[in-house]
């Protein structure tokens, strides 16, 4: 042996460690795939040898491995091996890559949790540490649930380095195991004022965590937190909190005034920018929360600009970052404030980093207002054209879009500006945003009425300069905007000059290179301008231009029909028929304008993006009713709902065409002319479209000149300028028209002061014409419900959970089943004391603020308490955790499904008996227990050869390889049942005291009166007797100790002494108790009986050692019985599961269909079962050495599938 | 929430990757490749926030990070952690690693990434600021290093001296150092504390 021992550690030195493999690597440059390829075979072998460093050694490799990309998830076994070694270097490095490699969906994670619940309770801290931090990365639901409480009560660890990592992890927890959140919650609370400072900064770090996605549930924290903000020096954590109470303000304005002070005075003391920038940030967040009312408001905000402005002024690019960001905080209410600023953040767009820049133009977005759109987007034009390098280009872009368009293009004064603003930015090369471009234009064409003719003017021209924009058609970019100008220029054609020059232009041969979607819009286009074009020309007496405008439709359409894409060709057959016909028509000199224009009249309306959305479902309408019944299979399913549509759909296109009130659109354009003409700075429609660059009161400025010798009117000159200038003239005009006006008042009544004075503000500067934007059609009555933006798959949803409502019963957390008086915590102690607190509030408001003081006291009690128990509890962890390492995993997984979480054991009552005791009795049993774990450590490891050598079939025993999930169950049956109270019980074996049982019994209460004072008892037999506490009488009953209001249910539990357990007793017994309703209440009774089943004398008890488990049944000391089950037609390991929950067995081997199962009773007998199926018939051979124990047993068990 | 920290040299070679959400491996890598091209085209002298929202997670993340000689320190949060704390912070992980390494250098982390691994394990945990005390840092370190050691005991000695003689046996070793062993410099930022 002890040469092997030599002979593995000789082996070692020549496997390669991790630096060997790094090298390895540096070495193999250019086979480096192929070289790591040879390493992971070798890791493999190594991962198959029982030398636990060997293993460890391997796994620290694959964890590097994994950093360079490789997935190592077949070696999570191994991982998990490792991570159990019992020394703290191999532990770690288990724990390392596990943090590294595993996630929620890795199977073997479950085998963990007995792990590391024995690595938590270790008493190495460093053993505990790594624990908590691998847990960190990979918890799971599962194990949040398990080990909620664990690391609860390492929480109040002696060690500081434990409870900083034990509070933080429990954020993880949290989001893993919402539950768990209300009853560690005033623990985590006690820990903000932990004395160790590391502690309460991590505390911190959670509830500011938790508090930043549900802020409404933390404000009663505040005033602690404000007491930590004046005291705390650690800027860690004042950081943390000033960036709470940032978002705390906004739903408490009575908070925000009282932070103002405290933080301007950090703001004046602090030298650590951070705190400050923090600071700036939280009092900005408060101001926003105060619209108003606050006297020295102004000053607060005078004092964050100045600041920011000196961050942004800073040659640190970190801190004019940061600036920025802040000031576009700032900005969404206190624009002006921050808009006085406009040089510094112009001068940013200069800055050569593009987060500056960008955070600049964000800026600006919120700086805009009437008086200085215009101003900013010609830098910003300016910076279009400086910029290199297409993405920053392309944000430019975007943001100047944005600029303009936002809130329903609010701060436009001059839709002509505007259009040619659009215009200038299609000249921009490898902009990938032609179609926002597009989508501008069509929404200023169609939704500002005025300035369609000018709009149709200039996407005439565009039109007409097409080849300059299709020079870049592969970069799909901005030949979109083609598709605008087509569609603006057909649809409004009549506000065109030369609508036979635009559809000449829309015809020309090179437009068949255009995208596909681009052309359709074109041919359908092109009919529309036909149409105004024979509309032109009707009534002339000679026909010959509208003949040629056909004859030229006849000769290009052709190239379309041809066309690769569907629709254009679709589009351009149909048109070309159409103009044949018309053709024909027009050479019997048949007026055809009218009906030719017919075709496309009406108007388009714009219709909101989410108007269909909002479309209420009528009264009485069923949308996921039948129409009609649905088909049966033969018939053919889409014809019917087809001929519903069918019959709809003509309705839609008819009515809009009814739509079509001739008169009124005569009128508006009349109104629409007349406005025009009114308005000066209107460029009117002059004859030929190239004067449109002379209209009068332009001459003076200094256009760029056409030179005429080129006879392309270049498109989009840089002529947006101009309406620059112009704006500036026509507001000094209008300035002055109201100063002559106002003086006219005055003089005319001059008693009288009006409110219109002060600066020109924002609301004086008129729009150059009258803005008549149509607004988004919405349907009728939409519904108003806008709470579309919540993603539903946030985990931190399940955290809005109200932190200060007392704790219900069924909130605990989960606590094992087998150690009632280990798992004392206060937390739990709460759940039971604020049950009555809870009932109290219900009986009066009115005293609520008695109450207050007395709860004062209360906690104060409580508090000293708890320190008290923290020891003990500590202690007790301390002796109790070889215990842990019995437990095994599988069995537990088995044992307690989800339904569990009720069913544990709250040691609570106080006149619990075994707890009298325990202290006495666990001295004694701390020795064996110890003794015990050695035996079992032993055990252990060989089980870790056995399973290694055997393949991992064995280790999978048990219900780990599930393949369906199992059907809730439960272990609490009926009590018994009247209409007032129902009781349901569960018996539950005590692995320390041989002669003992505790029922537990929960109590709910059906009626909506309140039920008090009741008192349990039971007719004790010879065998079975209930504990009662000392001095009590033989026959006196025992007080529940709680009171159930209406539909609440709370637990207890019984202890009961036993003496022999092989056979099952039954117990009569009696619950009395109060009814109390408003007018009366009555006394009422409850009869029942308590059956002592023999499964309930069982304790699952795992068994790791087939070869022990063998042993014992060689060694003929159990005697033998067996039991046939016909019918049963479960899956098998639901079948095991059933008989390991319910009958409290552990499955020692499973192989196909036949298992071995084991459990001891508390007496010590030995139980195994050998459980075989097939065809539903399922075979039980058993042995015990207690043969009437067995037989009953058996009988249980039966009885347990009859039932199902 | 600190979501990832990221190490990687000038070539964007991985030397350390720490993500606090689970990601393939072929996405970490996308993300170490597409971290490392947004980092490295920028300038010394800009400021050290990216919003590289893109990666990880939603918009609400940013990209921190410091360049140290051969090496990129980033860290990807999101806003609730403060900007200019994390970049202390990482001032406070590369003291640290000084420490611990004795004038840390690339190397130090291509050998002992375990090594810095635990040391970071003492500063983050789960993705949350754990502690950012240097000294508390280090004696935490140290107390688990003696730990080690003990543990290594008289078994430890033989592969200690295997590994010294395997250095030996490999002349060639110093020239493995083609890269990076200029050291970290650290510079001293009075921002904090």
């Amino acid at each position: 042996m002890a040469l092997k021992i030599v002979k593995g550690s000789i082996d070692r030195m020549f496997d390669k460690n991790l630096q060997d493999l790094v090298r390895g690597i540096r070495n193999h440059k250019e086979d480096e795939a192929k070289y790591i390829s040879t390493c992971i075979d070798e890791i493999k072998q190594e991962l198959k040898q029982d030398n636990i460093a060997v293993k460890a050694n391997a796994v620290c490799k694959l964890t590097y491995l994994q950093m360079l990309g490789y997935d190592v998830s077949w070696a999570a076994f191994n991982i998990v091996e490792v991570m159990s070694s019992s020394k703290f270097t191999y532990k770690r490095i288990g724990y390392l890559a596990a943090s590294q490699c595993f996630h929620e969906g890795t199977d073997v994670i479950m085998l963990t949790t007995n792990q590391i619940r024995k690595d938590l309770s270790s008493p190495h801290q460093y053993d505990t540490g790594v624990a908590l931090t691998g847990l960190s990365c990979f918890v799971t639901p599962d194990l949040a649930r398990d080990l909620a409480n664990d690391i609860m009560t390492l929480m109040s660890h002696t060690k500081p380095y434990i409870r900083k990592k034990a509070v933080l992890i429990m954020y993880k927890v949290f989001l893993k195991y919402p539950e768990s959140l209300r009853p560690a919650f005033p623990r985590l609370k006690e820990k903000l004022e932990d004395p160790d400072p590391g502690v309460q900064s991590a505390a911190v770090n959670v509830i500011c965590e938790l508090a930043r996605r549900n802020p409404k549930n933390y404000l009663s924290l505040a005033p602690l937190f404000f007491k930590l903000m004046t005291s705390s020096t650690n800027n860690w954590v004042l950081i943390k909190i000033i960036k709470l109470f940032g978002a705390l303000t906004p739903l408490e304005p009575r908070l925000g005034k009282k932070l103002i002070e405290p933080l301007t005075n950090l703001i004046h003391s602090t030298s650590a920018m951070s705190l400050l920038y923090e600071c700036v940030n939280t009092v900005i967040a408060v101001l926003i929360s105060l619209s108003s009312g606050m006297p020295n408001h102004s000053a607060s905000i005078q004092l964050c600009v100045q600041k920011l402005r000196i961050l942004i002024e800073d040659s640190d690019q970190n801190l004019k970052y940061l600036g920025l960001l802040a000031m576009s905080k700032i900005l969404k209410t206190h624009p002006k404030s921050v808009q006085s600023h406009k040089d510094l953040i112009l001068q940013c767009l200069d800055d050569k980093d593009e987060s500056i820049r960008l955070r600049a133009l964000d800026l600006l977005y919120g700086m805009v207002s009437k008086k200085n759109l215009m101003e900013i987007v010609k830098k910003l034009m300016l910076h279009v054209d400086k910029a290199e390098g297409t993405t920053y280009r392309d944000e430019l872009l975007t943001k100047i879009i944005d600029i303009c368009s936002q809130s329903n293009y609010q701060y436009i004064t001059n839709f002509e500006w505007y259009i040619s603003i659009l215009v200038e930015l299609t000249r921009l090369e490898g902009t990938r945003h032609g179609h926002l471009i597009a989508s501008q234009m069509l929404d200023v064409a169609i939704r500002v009425k005025a300035i369609r003719g000018f709009a149709v003017a200039q996407m005439a021209t565009l039109l007409d300069n097409a080849h300059l924009l299709t020079g870049n058609t592969q970069r799909n970019g901005i030949c979109e905007v083609l598709y605008a100008a087509a569609w603006i220029c057909g649809e409004f054609s009549e506000h065109l000059e030369d609508p036979m020059q635009t559809l000449e232009a829309m015809l020309r041969p090179k437009v068949a290179t255009l995208p596909g979607h681009i052309q359709a819009v074109y041919v359908q286009n092109a009919a529309k301008l036909f149409a105004t074009v024979l509309r032109k020309h009707e009534g002339e007496t000679d026909s010959h231009a509208a003949q040629e405008t056909s004859q030229l439709l006849i000769d290009r359409l052709p190239l379309f029909v041809q066309s690769a894409n569907l629709e254009v060709q679709e589009r351009a057959s149909c048109i070309l028929q159409l103009v044949k016909y018309i053709q024909k028509l027009q050479q019997k000199k048949v007026e055809v304008a009218e009906e030719v224009t017919a075709l496309f009249a009406g108007e388009l309306n714009p219709v909101a993006p989410k108007a269909q959305k909002k479309v209420p479902v009528p009264e009485g309408l069923d949308l996921d009713a039948w129409i009609n019944k649905p088909p049966s299979e033969s018939e053919s399913e889409d014809e019917k709902p087809k001929a519903v549509f069918a019959k709809e759909e003509p309705k839609h296109s008819r009515s809009r065409h009814t739509e079509v009130d001739e008169k009124e659109l005569a009128r508006r354009r009349e109104a629409r002319k007349r406005e025009q003409a009114n308005n000066p700075f209107y460029i009117k429609a002059s004859p030929s479209s190239q004067k449109v660059y002379d209209a009068p009161g332009v001459e003076h400025i200094p256009v760029v000149q056409i030179d005429l010798s080129v006879p392309l009117k270049v498109p989009g000159m840089p002529m947006s300028d101009q309406y620059l200038k112009l704006e500036e003239e026509r507001r000094q005009k209008e300035k002055a028209e109201r100063k002559k006006e106002k003086k006219k008042k005055r003089e005319k009544r001059g008693k009288e002061r009006k409110a219109d004075s002060g600066p020109e503000s924002e609301e004086d500067i008129a729009p150059a014409h009258q803005v008549d934007i149509v607004t988004e059609e919405m349907p009728e009555n939409a519904l108003p419900s806008d709470d579309d933006d919540k993603d539903p798959n946030d985990p931190h949803k399940a955290l809005d959970i109200d932190l200060d409502k007392p704790l219900a019963d069924s909130e605990k957390l989960p606590v094992r089943t087998h150690r009632p008086e280990v798992l004392k915590s206060p937390a739990e102690d709460r759940v039971n004391e604020s049950i009555p607190q809870e009932t109290k509030k219900r009986s009066g408001k009115e005293k609520k603020e008695k109450k207050k003081g007395k709860e004062k006291d209360r906690k104060r009690s409580k508090e000293e308490k708890k320190k008290k128990k923290h020891k003990e509890v500590e202690e007790e962890l301390l002796e109790s955790h070889p215990e842990e390492a019995v437990q095994s995993e599988e069995t537990k997984e088995a044992a307690t499904p989800p339904t569990s979480t009720s069913a544990e054991i709250k040691p609570t009552v106080h006149w619990f008996p075994v707890q009298k005791s325990s202290k006495h009795k666990k001295k004694k049993q701390k020795k064996e227990k110890e003794e015990k774990e050695k035996k079992k450590k032993k055990r252990h490891h060989h089980h870790h050869h056995h399973s290694n050598a055997g393949g991992e079939d064995s280790v999978q025993n048990g219900t780990v390889e599930e393949e369906e999930p199992l059907p809730p169950m439960s272990n609490y049956f009926l009590l018994a049942e009247n209409s007032y109270i129902k009781m349901v019980y569960d018996i539950q074996g005590n692995h320390q005291d041989e002669s003992k049982v505790v029922v537990s019994v929960i109590f709910e209460n059906k009626s909506d009166s309140f039920l008090k004072s009741m008192e349990f008892n039971v007719l004790d037999s010879l065998n079975s007797k209930l504990q009662r506490p000392e001095g009590a009488g033989a026959h006196d009953s025992l007080t529940v100790p709680f009171q159930l209001p209406p539909g609440i249910s709370n637990e207890a539990h019984f202890v009961f002494s036993v003496q022999s357990i092989v056979m099952p007793q039954k117990l009569k017994g009696t619950l009395t108790f109060i009814v109390k309703s408003d007018e009366s209440s009555t006394h009422e009774k409850l009869d029942f009986k308590l059956h002592f089943t023999c499964t309930s004398y069982l304790i699952t008890t795992p068994c790791y050692l087939y070869d022990a488990y063998a042993k014992l049944l060689e060694s003929g000391d159990l005697k033998g019985s067996s039991l046939r089950l016909e019918g049963i037609n479960m899956p098998f390991h639901h079948l095991l599961a059933r008989i390991c929950f319910h009958h409290h067995f552990s499955v020692v081997e499973r192989i196909d269909s036949c298992a071995s199962m084991y459990s001891r009773s508390i007496q010590g007998h030995h139980v195994c079962l050998l459980v075989k199926t097939s065809d539903q018939t399922v075979s039980i051979d058993a042995k015990c050495d207690e043969p009437s124990l067995l037989g009953n047993v058996l009988d249980e068990i039966k009885q347990t599938f009859s039932k199902c | 929430m600190i979501k990832a920290i990221l190490i990687f040299n000038n070539h964007g070679k991985p030397r350390l990757s720490k993500f606090y959400e689970h990601y393939t491996e072929d996405t970490e890598q996308q993300i170490i490749r597409e971290t490392f091209h947004l980092v490295s085209k920028r300038d010394e002298n800009i400021c050290n926030f990216l919003e590289g929202g893109l990666l990880i997670g939603g918009s609400d993340n940013k990209l921190i990070y410091r360049h140290y000689a051969t090496l990129y320190f980033v860290f990807c949060v999101d806003s609730s952690e403060s900007e200019l704390g994390i970049l202390d912070l990482i001032q406070v992980l590369v003291e640290t690693l000084d420490k611990c390494f004795e004038n840390v250098c690339e190397l130090d982390l291509i050998f002992h990434v375990d090594k810095v691994h635990n040391i970071l394990a003492e500063m983050v945990m789960g993705g949350m600021v754990l502690e950012t005390n240097m000294s508390e840092i280090i004696t935490q370190v140290e107390a688990q290093g003696k730990m080690e050691k003990s543990e290594a005991g008289i078994t430890g000695a033989p592969a200690r001296a295997v590994s010294a003689v395997k250095n030996m046996n490999l002349p060639e070793m110093p020239k493995n150092i083609n890269i990076g062993d200029i050291s970290i410099k650290v510079p001293n930022l009075p921002s904090f504390k």
